[in-house]
């Protein structure tokens, strides 16, 4: 009996089944963190092997004569001090006509899709009755399931005839076509982020504010709004960072004209559909090639920059309703 | 104010903001309608099964759907595994207060921002540059053989973009996993990964599927990051080898649409191709929004 005690106090001698059960455990968990590491290392692959290809820019003496920061930035001599031509006898590489355009385009679709996205979500949080809510919720964030190039074709064929009479102007293709089909895109983020940062707010704030005596749409308002406003700026943050970076929509709906204007009516060129429209004809190595790469390490950096800003408020927001970092 | 201007003032704004909802789900439907409309009129038999003919008048579309089905298929291949363990890692594995999953998170979430076109310039740079010059190399083919566009890389490429998507949702199915079922199978003697392979991932069998059906939707709808890495306007022939181009729906839209001769002529194909894109995507994220809805209903009713 004693010695059964003592056999049993002893620490415990592992059999080899089990030391091969532990082995194998160990092995496991260190492929699963092994495999955890993939999106780290995809993030920094896409910013090395982009910025690689861009880099010949800084580096080769011929790249750097042809499409230097200051041809990039700087207004040029002749009739002409920005355009975007970089397949001539003398390529002119100014990146500000992309720039215009893209914040022309994205100006327009924020416009839209930031109201609408916003009141929508206000809607569905605060004042829907709870089935409509259940419904309305999966319907909106269905727009987002709509791949883009639909919608680029959608303004195509349907918006752009509607667009041009509503307005007035020239071109059927041009920079109002482009936000607007873009504002369908981006709506759904902003309402979905919106929606979510709403309905943390605890529901002591709308039941203290409605007893002070504070209509429904007053505490909507002024009460449960403000209190998610972090959250919402997030939505809108996240919102113009996908407007920034979508493609196929402005590629088909902007027209694409390399022209510094800030007339809504003109056509437009954005920094992503030039990539989009000219990687495909670019001789791997040139000048050009490089710089279309350069565009997109530009495309990375505002993305990453307004994404962090984003996770940064959503993470605020939650903190300070719930106590909470999760 | 008095009450009632108050109450009334209200109340129209709350109208607007129901406007604002009701007009998101207008244009939606408007959309649906326009594409279902105006697609049926040319959907038939022979455009699903032949091949294009006529300067992409006549014939089918059928390579278009094959090379997105491949497409699709060898994409999901590839990320399934990736994101169903990182999103193990991160619930199952992780120690709480982990820097490195805190690490992994924030860069799934940037990676979830990145433009798509970036993720073109990613794949055409990274795989078919890099990885398939490398492998030229080192197999020794005199010309180029992988390093070039085809349906690998680009399908390589569209994994790296939908990882996000399979991360999140796989998360939230294994959220949903009830902790008494892991105590419990872990406090009948079975060790961590016994209790991961035949209780926790069973139980977040569907959230995971949902999760697949997601990125599927996402990647058979993306064009931006195709464009250079493997898609083509005109193959007769179906991809046959991990190196060949494909045609694609979402590409084929958009060749059709801005460099048609005639657009209006070219209308009836291109509105067809057009509806069986969103079938393929949008009733995939359709069948997706709902069983997560019920999902998450069940989840709520449990808890």
């Amino acid at each position: 009996m004693e010695q059964g005690l003592t056999r049993v106090v002893a620490a415990p001698r592992l059999s080899a089944a089990a030391r091969r059960r532990q082995l194998r455990e160990k092995a496991v968990a260190g492929f699963i963190s092994l495999m955890a590491f993939t999106g780290i290392a995809a993030l920094i692959l896409i910013i090395v092997f982009v910025a690689k290809e861009a880099l010949t820019l800084f580096t080769d003496a011929d790249a750097r004569h042809e499409a230097s920061l200051a041809k990039m930035f700087l207004p040029q001599e002749g009739r002409y001090p920005f355009r975007w031509q970089p397949v001539s006898d003398t390529p002119k590489v100014s990146m500000i006509p992309l720039f215009v355009g893209t914040l022309k385009i994205t100006l327009v679709s924020m416009l839209v899709a930031v109201p609408m996205g916003i009141f929508s979500a206000l809607f569905v949080a605060e004042f829907a009755p709870r089935r409509l809510r259940e419904l309305l919720k999966p319907i909106i964030e269905l727009l987002a399931g709509i791949p883009s190039v639909v919608l680029g074709f959608f303004a195509l064929m349907v918006l752009s005839p509607v667009v041009k009479d509503l307005f007035h102007l020239d071109r059927p293709l041009n920079g109002t076509l482009a936000g607007l089909a873009l504002a369908l895109a981006i709506v759904p983020v902003i309402f979905t982020v919106s929606e979510d940062a709403l309905t943390a707010v605890p529901r002591s704030y709308r039941e203290a504010s409605l007893a002070l005596g504070a209509t429904l749409w007053e505490t909507a308002w002024k009460v449960v709004l403000p209190a998610a406003a972090p959250g919402i700026l997030a939505a809108c943050v996240l919102g113009f960072g996908r407007a920034i970076g979508e493609t196929m929509i402005v590629l088909m709906a902007s027209g694409n004209a390399d022209i510094v204007s800030w007339n809504l009516g003109d056509s437009a060129r954005s920094l992503s559909a030039t990539i989009a429209a000219e990687m495909g004809e670019v001789v791997v190595g040139s000048p050009h090639y490089s710089l279309l790469f350069f565009i997109g390490v530009e495309l990375f950096i505002f993305t990453f920059v307004l994404n962090m800003v984003a996770s940064t408020w959503t993470k605020k927001v939650l903190q300070r309703l719930t106590g909470s970092a999760s | 104010m008095k009450y009632t201007t108050r109450r009334a003032v209200g109340l129209g704004l709350t109208g607007l903001t129901a406007l604002a909802a009701f007009f998101i789900v207008g244009m939606l439907a408007l959309i649906l309608l326009n594409v279902a409309r105006n697609g049926a009129r040319h959907l038939s038999w022979t455009f699903l099964t032949q091949p294009p003919s006529d300067g992409m008048m006549g014939g089918g579309i059928f390579p278009a759907i094959f090379g997105t089905a491949a497409l699709t298929l060898l994409m999901t291949l590839a990320v399934m595994p990736v994101g169903v363990l990182t999103a193990v890692y991160l619930h199952e594995y992780a120690p709480p207060e982990s820097r490195f999953a805190r690490w992994v998170r924030v860069a799934v979430v940037n990676l979830a921002g990145v433009p798509s076109i970036v993720f073109g310039l990613f794949g055409l740079g990274f795989f078919i540059l890099f990885v398939g010059g490398n492998l030229d190399r080192m197999l020794g083919y005199e010309e180029m053989h992988w390093a070039q566009p085809g349906i690998l890389w680009a399908s390589l490429t569209l994994a790296v973009l939908t990882l996000p998507v399979v991360i999140v949702s796989t998360e939230e199915a294994l959220r949903a996993v009830p902790l008494e079922q892991r105590t419990a199978s872990l406090a009948l003697g079975a060790t961590q990964s016994q209790t991961l392979a035949r209780v926790v991932l069973p139980g977040a069998l569907p959230g995971i599927l949902t999760g697949a059906v997601l990125a599927i939707s996402r990647g058979a709808g993306e064009v931006a990051p195709i464009l250079f890495t493997g898609a083509a306007y005109f193959l007769p022939d179906l991809p046959t080898h991990l190196d060949s181009q494909f045609m694609h729906l979402g590409y084929h839209t958009y060749v059709m649409a801005t460099q048609s001769p005639n657009v209006t002529e070219a209308s009836g194909p291109l509105y067809a191709t057009v509806l069986v894109l969103l079938a393929l995507t949008f009733a995939l994220n359709l069948v997706a929004v709902i069983i997560r809805t019920r999902t998450r209903r069940k989840a709520a009713s449990a808890h």
